[in-house]
């Protein structure tokens, strides 16, 4: 039998009251929007044996990456996970070259080499998917050791899912960052699933207890609302730059999709997956921009920009040429080539 | 000419890596306020700060893993893990993130991180403190592996490894710390990946790195006191390792013998026996021959230690026996 997890808590009562601006709230949608048309767009790809190998879907958690990204600038660094698209695209990695990589093509930012486990864009700081759950962390760890040794004013951001908390590198990661107080902010994605299996089948602790245990912030914020996300990030991501040391916050969230594509699911109650509609985050924003004097036309013209941007993007990497395996034999180390 | 300790060496391209480039920095266990436990960056917190040379908590997989990250973002870290044995501790930022993030990511990222760790027996330090593991590192594309003998090539080699892009393991074998040897002034940088002929010969070629390459000359002086002459190459880089060069060397002496402490099976010498047999065929003229350790645990008693640690005598019977 299915088993249902708990339901995610709702909004944090922290959140300021002021929020973003009409305007602002509205470029919040369409990055929303973004992620969720490309994600959906991968997933008729990947169906249709376009988009090869394993690909995760964040369908249902695009507010945590757009809101956390919201404060963050270029020289913040990022950590990702398998489930990684809307951390890239977020962080503002082109769709183009994210596309070109999910269809393993010479012109992907990877050039055909790490697709969608492995997608990266130094340029913008985001410093690569991970096929290893946890791993991200001690990336970001060290990141953020550059920035504290270097002098920059930036911060580096671990994103992880509650999955990783069962990981020995969690608990190392967290020791250290509070030890040194360097410059790191640890998101965690609660979508209640770490695979297969329900959070509450895998951990016997929560993780504001363990973050205390170490003497860090711990803020638990509604990880689908992407105002709250982005008050929370925007609340914590100043003081981390300036040498407050870490913070955590516990984004809870909701996995629409299978831990992959084709994963038919049937480990869940299907009443529970309808149920996350409600929690939709493009939903709650939109009903948010309603309230703020929103129509129907404005969210009609975001929708329609953002599917063209995403169609425009896949047409270029259809075109694009498939990698040269010379070229990629001679790139496994510096200057072999 | 002055002399110079190996484990002196160490710390001298440590000190000189940090003066040249100041996003080189130090990071390990017990590297900072001890100077590390075999002293190798002795005195280099007080000259270069607490902020550059980092004592860390025991938690390897971090602190590796924050070693790549570190990388990845401007610093040319350099990590020690303090015996051999507990870099299984970090198999996953050296295998899955330090070696594939270049090729992964397209070319966007490297990763100019160095893993100093020590590896050997002969100090009684048992199954856990004594392993050769090399050819584990040598077996991932991605990664660079250097194994020096002597001081000049732990100077050598460790500040290539430093200035190097792409991430280095340099192993230190622990007999060799007290390791003496005259050098003349600063030690040149050597180059990654080139062999050196450390004694001529005619009659066969030992190839041998580390520790062994002592037990290769000392077997090649008993050779010689019987009219025997012995050519010992130090390959000094296991990955990418000097094909050409012990080719030119067999091309020479028509016998081959590869010796290294690492377990005989599945180990460098495997390698190396396998390209010859291949791309060397018609200049053999005996069997390769491997001596290396066998496959078993490193033993703590001194006798089982003696016994299982390869020895010149057994490099004299590989070459004998390759030679009837």
């Amino acid at each position: 039998m299915a088993i249902r997890p708990p339901i995610p808590d709702a909004a944090d009562p922290a959140a300021p009251a002021g929020g973003p601006s009409r305007e602002a709230l509205l470029a919040l949608y369409r990055k929303l929007l973004t992620v969720r048309r490309a994600e959906e767009r991968l997933g008729t790809l990947f169906s249709d044996g376009e988009v090869p190998g394993f690909i995760h879907l964040s369908i249902g958690q695009e507010a945590v990456s757009v809101g956390i990204m919201s404060a963050l600038g270029d020289a913040d660094t990022i950590a990702s996970t398998h489930r990684g698209h809307g951390h890239a695209i977020a962080k503002g990695m082109p769709l183009e070259g994210f596309f070109s990589e999910l269809l393993a093509r010479d012109e992907g930012l990877c050039r055909g080499r790490g697709g969608s486990m492995h997608v990266a864009d130094m340029s913008v700081g985001m410093l690569g998917a991970n096929g290893i759950v946890g791993a991200g962390l001690s990336i970001a760890l060290g990141s953020a050791l550059a920035h504290k040794t270097l002098g920059r004013d930036a911060c580096a951001v671990a994103f992880f899912g509650d999955g990783a908390l069962a990981e020995g590198l969690v608990h190392e990661c967290m020791n250290l960052a509070a030890l040194w107080k360097l410059p790191l902010l640890f998101v965690c994605e609660n979508n209640g699933w770490g695979e297969f299996l329900p959070t509450s089948k895998q951990l016997s602790f929560r993780l504001a207890d363990l973050a205390a245990t170490y003497g860090i912030a711990h803020r638990l914020v509604d990880g689908n609302d992407v105002v709250a996300v982005a008050a929370a990030a925007e609340a914590v991501v100043p003081g981390i730059r300036a040498g407050s040391g870490p913070a955590v916050l516990e984004c809870m969230t909701t996995r629409v999709r299978g831990h992959f594509e084709g994963d038919a699911q049937k480990y869940r109650d299907p009443d529970e997956i309808e149920a996350l509609a409600a929690r939709d985050p493009l939903r709650i924003s939109a009903e948010r921009l309603a309230g703020m004097g929103s129509n129907d036309a404005d969210l009609s013209l975001a929708a329609e920009e953002v599917e063209a941007a995403v169609e425009t993007a896949l047409t270029v990497a259809r075109s694009g040429r498939a990698p040269d395996f010379a070229a990629a034999l001679a790139d496994v180390y510096t200057g072999a080539a | 000419m002055t002399e110079l300790r190996y484990i002196r060496a160490v710390n001298m391209a440590l000190a000189d890596a940090m003066e040249a480039d100041p996003t080189v920095v130090l990071i390990g266990e017990d590297v900072s306020e001890a100077g590390g436990a075999f002293g190798a960056s002795r005195g280099l917190r007080e000259r270069f700060g607490e902020a550059r040379v980092l004592d860390t908590p025991i938690s390897e997989g971090a602190i590796a893993g924050m070693a790549v990250g570190a990388a990845m973002s401007g610093l040319r870290p350099v990590l020690e893990i303090m015996f051999m044995d507990f870099t299984t501790l970090v198999m996953d930022a050296m295998v899955n993130q330090a070696a594939k993030a270049r090729f992964m990511f397209g070319g966007q990222a490297s990763v100019p991180m160095v893993l100093r760790t020590p590896h050997g027996g002969g100090l009684g330090a048992g199954p856990q403190h004594s392993q050769c593991l090399e050819a584990w590192f040598a077996h991932v594309p991605g990664l660079k592996v250097v194994c020096p003998s002597d001081p000049a090539s732990a100077y050598g080699l460790l500040r290539a490894a430093i200035d190097d892009p792409d991430p280095v393991v340099v192993i230190e074998n622990k007999a060799l710390y007290a390791m003496k040897a005259d050098v003349e002034g600063t030690p040149p940088v050597l180059p990654i990946g080139k062999a050196v002929i450390r004694r001529a010969g005619t009659d066969a070629t030992v190839v041998a790195y580390g520790a062994a390459v002592r037990t290769a000359i000392a077997a090649a002086d008993t050779l010689a006191e019987r009219g025997v002459s012995v050519e010992v190459l130090d390959l000094l880089s296991l990955q990418p390792w000097d094909e050409a060069a012990v080719l030119a060397s067999l091309s020479r002496t028509h016998r081959l013998v590869i010796v290294h402490e690492a377990v005989e099976a599945f180990g460098i010498g495997a390698e190396i026996a396998a390209r010859m047999a291949q791309i060397g065929f018609d200049e053999l003229d005996g069997p390769i021959m491997r001596v290396g350790a066998p496959f078993m645990p490193v033993p703590f008693s001194k006798g089982l230690e003696d016994a299982y640690l390869p020895s010149a005598a057994g490099v004299v019977r590989a070459i004998e026996k390759t030679m009837e």
